[in-house]
C-alpha cells in the first residue's frame, strides 16, 4: 500500500499539472493555484500540529518571509526565479532553526502563543526594514517577467512551479510519515517526557522538524509574492491566512497526509464560494472561526479521523 | 560478579525537603535486586536520578564503567539502561507495536525502521502480546499496558532494567504471568533493578533486597536478612510474624 500513496501524489500532480493547461482555462489555473497554495500550507503545518503535537499559529510567518527572500532576491538582486525560490527556503528554514530552538522549550498553549508573537515580531522588523521597502515593501517590475518569456508565459510557468512545490509537500509528508523520524516525532506528540526516556532527543528533533516545515511554505510564498508583483508586510504576515490553514488541517483531520489536502481543498473551495456569495463575501472569516469550532467539538479526528473511526481497516491504508 | 551499576553518594533536595540522601548501592551483571520501603521513601526518585529525569545534587552513577550522572534520558538508554514508569506512560495514539518499535528504533543498537519492526515483534511474542501489536495502546486494559511499558522497555535490549511498581494494581492471574515475565527477562541475562510494594513477589524474586525510609538506606542484603532486619520491620513491615511468614511463602 505505500506504493498506492506515491501514485496518489502522482496522480493528483498530474491532475493538477494537466487539467488548466489542456485547454488553456486560466480561470481554473487560478482556482487551483490558491488550492495547491492551501495544501502547501496545510500540508507542511501537518507536519507540526498533526506529527509531533506542537499547534504553530503563526505558520504564515514562512510564507511571508520566503515571499520576502524571493522577491527581493528576484526583484532588486536579479536571481533567476529558479534560483530564488530554493533560496528563499533555505533561508527561511536556517531563521526557523534559530527561532526554533529558542521557542521550542515552550510546550502547549506557550508555545503557540510565542509563535504567533514571532509572526508579529518579524512583520514588525520587516515593516522597518529599508532594504525591503519598509510599510510599502516591494514591487517588481514588467522586467523580472521578462527572462520568463513575458508575463503570460510567466503566470503558468509559476502554476506548474506552485504544483511542483505542493507535490514535494505531499511527498514530503508521506515519506516523513513513514520513517524512523517520523516515529520519534509520533512519539513526541504522544508524550514527550515518555520519548525522552525511550531514547527520542526532543529537542533536536523539534528544531528540526520546525525548520522543516518551513522550507516548501518559503518556496510557495516566493512563488506567490513573485506572481503577485508585490509584497508588503501586512499582506505577507497575514494572520487570518494562518488561521485558516489550521481550519483547513483540522477539517481534513491532522496526522494524515490525505487529510490535510483534502481538507485544504475543499476548505480553499468553500472559501472561494463564501467569497463570492453576495450574502456572506463580508464575513467568512467568521464562518471559517463556525466551522473550526465545530469540528473541534463534534469530529476532533476532521474528515480522515471520522473515515477511520467509521471503518477502522482504512487507518492502515491511508497512511 | 562484576557490578553493572554502581550509585555512590547520591543525593537530592526539592526545595527544603531531602529526598535521597547518600544512597550507596550497586546491581551486578545479571541479578535482580529489589528496592522496597514505605510511600515518600524516594524510591522512584532513585529511578528518576539514575535515568537522568532528575539531576542528583551529588553523587556519581557509573553504568557499565561509563559514569552517567546527570545525562539526559535519551542518552542513558541508548547506554542500554531502560525503564518502566510506575504511573503507565502509553503512546496513546499508536499501536502496540509501533510503541514497541519506538523502544527498539531509538534504544541501544539505534535499529533502522524494518530491523526495529522484527525486533519488536519479537519482544511482543516474548511478553505475550503478539495478537495485540494492531490495537491502540489507549485501548488496551490496565495489566496489558504495565505489559506493554515492559515490552518497550525490553525493546531498547537493555542490559539493565528498571521496573517501578510494575505489579502493582493486578489481580493475582495478571501478578502470576508477569512474574513469569520477569524470570523470562532475567534468563536472557537482563539484570533488574525493581521497586515493588508486594513482598511475596519480591521475597521470590530477588537475589537482593535493599529497603529506603526517608530517603536514606536502611538496610540491604539477602531476603532473609532484610525481613528479619528489626529496624525494617519496624519502619515498613509492622509485624515481625509478617516477616516468617514471608519466608514461608517463599
Amino acid at each position: 500500500m505505500r506504493h498506492a500513496m506515491f501514485w496518489l501524489i502522482v496522480a493528483t500532480t498530474a491532475v493538477f499539472a494537466l487539467l488548466p493547461a489542456i485547454g488553456g482555462d486560466v480561470g481554473l489555473r487560478e482556482s487551483l493555484f490558491l488550492a495547491a497554495i492551501a495544501i502547501i500550507l496545510a500540508s507542511n503545518l501537518n507536519l507540526m500540529i498533526g506529527y509531533t503535537g506542537y499547534v504553530n499559529f503563526g505558520n504564515i510567518v514562512f510564507f511571508g518571509l520566503g515571499g520576502y527572500f524571493g522577491v527581493w532576491l528576484s526583484a532588486v538582486k536579479g536571481w533567476p526565479l529558479l534560483a530564488a525560490v530554493p533560496a528563499a527556503g533555505v533561508a527561511v528554514s536556517a531563521v526557523a532553526l534559530l527561532f526554533g530552538l529558542g521557542i521550542l522549550r515552550l510546550r502547549g498553549a506557550y508555545f503557540a502563543l510565542a509563535t504567533i508573537g514571532i509572526n508579529e515580531a518579524v512583520q514588525a522588523l520587516v515593516s522597518n526594514l529599508d532594504v525591503w521597502g519598509g510599510s510599502t515593501g516591494i514591487y517588481l517590475s514588467l522586467a523580472s517577467y521578462q527572462s520568463l518569456g513575458g508575463a503570460r508565459q510567466a503566470l503558468w510557468i509559476v502554476y506548474f512551479l506552485v504544483v511542483a512545490v505542493m507535490a514535494a509537500s505531499l511527498f514530503l509528508s508521506w515519506r516523513i510519515r513513514n520513517s524512523k523520524f517520523g516515529l520519534g516525532l509520533f512519539a513526541i506528540r504522544e508524550d514527550e517526557d515518555a520519548a525522552a526516556v525511550l531514547g527520542v532527543r526532543p529537542a533536536t528533533y523539534k528544531a528540526a522538524i520546525y525548520s522543516i516545515s518551513g522550507f516548501l511554505p518559503a518556496a510557495a510564498g516566493a512563488l506567490f509574492f513573485f506572481k503577485n508583483g508585490v509584497i508588503q508586510p501586512d499582506q505577507a504576515f497575514d494572520l487570518t491566512l494562518s488561521t485558516e490553514a489550521i481550519v483547513m488541517l483540522m477539517l481534513g483531520g491532522q496526522g494524515s497526509v490525505v487529510g490535510a489536502a483534502l481538507g485544504a481543498f475543499l476548505y480553499e473551495q468553500f472559501r472561494g464560494y463564501l467569497l463570492t456569495s453576495p450574502m456572506f463575501s463580508d464575513f467568512h472569516l467568521v464562518v471559517a472561526g463556525l466551522l473550526l469550532l465545530l469540528i473541534v467539538l463534534f469530529v476532533p479526528g476532521g474528515l480522515m479521523g471520522w473515515l477511520t473511526q467509521r471503518w477502522p481497516w482504512m487507518r492502515g491504508k491511508l497512511q | 560478579m562484576t557490578a553493572l551499576l554502581e550509585v555512590s553518594g547520591l543525593s537530592r533536595q526539592f526545595g527544603g525537603l531531602t529526598a535521597v540522601k547518600d544512597v550507596e548501592f550497586s546491581v551486578a551483571e545479571g541479578e535482580i535486586l529489589g528496592l522496597i520501603g514505605p510511600n515518600g521513601a524516594g524510591k522512584s526518585t532513585i529511578f528518576n536520578l539514575i535515568n537522568g529525569v532528575l539531576v542528583p545534587n551529588a553523587g556519581r552513577v557509573v553504568f557499565g564503567g561509563t559514569d552517567i550522572t546527570g545525562w539526559p534520558p535519551y542518552r542513558v538508554v541508548r547506554q542500554g539502561l531502560a525503564r518502566t514508569h510506575q504511573i503507565v506512560r502509553p503512546l496513546n495514539d499508536m499501536t502496540v507495536l509501533d510503541n514497541c518499535v519506538v523502544g527498539a528504533c531509538f534504544g541501544r543498537d539505534d535499529m533502522p525502521l524494518a530491523k526495529a519492526r522484527e525486533s519488536a515483534r519479537e519482544i511482543l511474542d516474548f511478553v505475550g502480546m503478539a495478537d495485540r501489536a494492531d490495537t491502540l495502546a489507549q485501548h488496551l486494559t490496565i495489566a496489558h499496558k504495565k505489559r506493554l511499558e515492559v515490552a518497550r522497555a525490553l525493546c531498547a535490549r537493555p542490559r539493565l532494567l528498571l521496573l517501578d511498581e510494575v505489579l502493582a494494581g493486578l489481580n493475582p492471574t495478571e501478578v502470576g504471568r508477569m512474574i513469569e515475565v520477569f524470570k523470562a527477562i532475567r534468563g536472557r541475562g537482563v539484570a533488574i533493578l525493581m521497586i515493588e510494594h508486594l513482598m511475596q513477589a519480591i521475597m521470590s524474586l530477588s537475589d537482593r533486597v535493599m529497603v529506603l525510609n526517608f530517603g536514606a538506606k536502611l538496610a540491604e542484603g539477602t531476603p532473609r536478612d532484610v525481613v528479619d532486619d528489626p529496624a525494617v520491620v519496624e519502619a515498613y513491615l509492622g509485624d515481625p510474624d509478617i516477616a516468617r511468614k514471608l519466608m514461608e511463602d517463599r
